[in-house]
């Protein structure tokens, strides 16, 4: 399978058969492995890398799940093929700036992702729209299991799965599901929130951004620790937490349609009236607003099926995705006018925003003031 | 009062952390608080992880010049990266790795998945345990047939590895 399919055709964790979850995006499980006695990739010499590489990927490659699978040596992409796959989330920023002796391995669903040498000699993805961890984890652990028949792996009795960094050795798992927060964000609750989640000992980061400045609302939770625990009570608890965030975020909305209805409704009119015809968007703006129209569709502004849109927008217009559009190196300008070229031509289908079909809620204001 | 973490300027921030009854201090100066995220919410790893990474600098004064038989790796290049050279290395410097793995997790023994290979020689062995003792016992009531028997599952179970 070539890059160019995958590039194509977006993973099926962003355009999901059944309508996607309004606050879960998706769901991902990791799992971190290494062959016994060889030096970790960021020991071991370039010669090393390869022939630990020689060894794992043709196992890989011949596993039953990577039939027909995009596999390739990190030194065979370009930069951009390397940050588009960043940006679909199927190999890290650090696995993208490696070259020669390292490799991926992608499904066709693109819903399982191998990286070979990364700061590990494997780490293994899975990764579904919505939430649905345990599914996700059963997934990689067939893999898993699949792979340590032919390989040997790293492990210790009392210590676990030995891994580069002592911080994931042991179960080796990260767990993460990414989610999108705007009632949280809007009626400020967001620090609050994300401090107590840190203190139950789970890690949530701003997806895009440095520090707080989480952009389009979108977090990413996760477990911290990896040993001590098994991986289906690291599972349990990472799920009860993202429910308890779901409820919380729903509340907050519930509260902003009460109180602040005329903020909800100027934002996403806001939001709305740029994107349709803005002429140059940042990728910082771009996604703020999609994130305030995805919050639209969520609250019955747009209709549903606006839905797979705004998802499809999400990922297009995220800097390498524009670039390998085009034939020669855009300017971060060109790049802007590109993205809110692509931006109005895919919402000429959205209509306005319509405040008398506001899920749960009365219309406010008099039946006869016009849109 | 010394930052915690830099071990040189004055703690200007004072971190309390109580997690299930236990309180934990740190007190760090304005730029280790800066550089580990501790103003920042979504930055903000455990006070465990912080004390852990202050443990590395006193595990260096231990076996400073120690390699790892398999990969050469030394303490002075843990401290330098924070990642270890080799799965040996885990042996090598169990003693230093030790307080900084409980600081760091919830628990310091692996309960979790166990590769399928190790889990039937763990199963193999308990078996075998199992039926030597049968055989003890069938041998001390002199019931010759059954220890027999027992012995010929213990030969089949050892010629199997």
């Amino acid at each position: 399978m070539k890059i160019a399919s995958i590039l194509t055709t977006p993973g099926e964790w962003l355009s999901p058969h059944g309508g996607d979850h309004p606050i879960v995006i998706s769901s991902r499980v990791r799992l971190a492995r290494n062959l016994a006695k060889l030096p970790f990739p960021g020991w071991a010499k370039k010669a090393e890398r390869i022939r630990i590489l020689d060894e794992i990927k043709p196992v890989v490659d011949g596993l039953e799940q990577m039939r027909d699978c995009f596999s390739e040596q990190l030194n065979e992409l370009s930069a951009v093929e390397k940050q588009v796959l960043v940006e679909r989330h199927l190999i890290s920023r650090e696995h993208a700036a490696k070259g020669i002796g390292s490799a991926v391995v992608i499904n066709p669903t693109q819903t399982l992702s191998i990286m070979v040498n990364e700061e590990d000699h494997l780490r293994m993805q899975a990764i579904s729209s919505g939430l649905d961890l345990q599914k996700t984890f059963r997934a990689i652990d067939n893999i898993d299991s699949a792979l340590e028949a032919h390989l040997d792996f790293a492990f210790d009795p009392r210590l676990g799965y030995l891994t580069a960094c002592p911080t994931n050795v042991g179960t080796g798992i990260r767990a993460s599901a990414m989610v999108h927060l705007p009632g949280l964000v809007l009626s400020e609750q967001i620090n609050q929130v994300v401090n107590s989640v840190n203190k139950i000992g789970l890690a949530v980061r701003g997806l895009y951004g440095e520090g707080t400045e989480a952009m389009g609302n979108l977090f990413q939770v996760s477990n911290q620790t990896t040993l001590g625990e098994n991986e289906s009570q690291i599972i349990d608890r990472l799920n009860k937490v993202i429910e308890t965030l779901i409820q919380r975020e729903n509340q907050a909305r519930e509260n902003l349609l009460a109180t602040k209805r005329t903020m909800l409704m100027d934002q996403v009119g806001r939001a709305y009236g740029i994107l349709t015809h803005a002429y140059s968007v940042s990728s910082k703006e771009a996604l703020n607003l999609l994130s305030v129209m995805r919050l639209g569709i969520d609250l019955g502004f747009f209709p549903e099926e606006g839905r797979v849109i705004i998802n499809s927008l999400l990922m297009e217009t995220q800097p390498a995705h524009l670039q390998l559009q085009s034939q020669q190196k855009l300017a971060a300008e060109e790049r802007d006018s590109l993205r809110a070229d692509i931006v109005r031509g895919k919402l000429r289908s959205f209509s306005k925003p319509n405040k008398n079909k506001l899920s749960g809620g009365q219309t406010a204001g008099p039946a006869s003031e016009t849109q | 009062m010394v930052c915690d973490v830099c071990k040189t300027n004055t703690a200007t921030v004072y971190l309390t952390q109580i997690v299930d009854g236990n309180m934990k201090k740190i007190n760090l100066c304005e730029s280790c608080s800066k550089d580990k995220g501790v103003s920042d919410p979504t930055g903000f790893a455990l006070a465990d992880l912080l004390l852990g990474l202050g443990e590395t600098q006193q595990v260096e004064q231990a076996t400073p010049t120690e390699h790892c038989p398999v990969c050469g790796f030394t303490q002075a290049d843990f401290k330098k990266t924070g990642r270890l050279g080799c799965s040996e290395c885990y042996k090598t410097f169990s003693e230093g790795l030790g307080s900084l793995i409980k600081a760091m997790h919830k628990g310091t023994k692996h309960t979790g998945k166990i590769p399928a290979r190790l889990f039937r020689d763990m199963m193999r062995s308990d078996r075998l345990n199992e039926l030597k003792r049968s055989l003890e016992e069938a041998v001390s009531k002199e019931d010759y047939e059954s220890a027999a028997t027992i012995r010929d599952e213990i030969r089949n179970l050892e010629s199997e590895v």
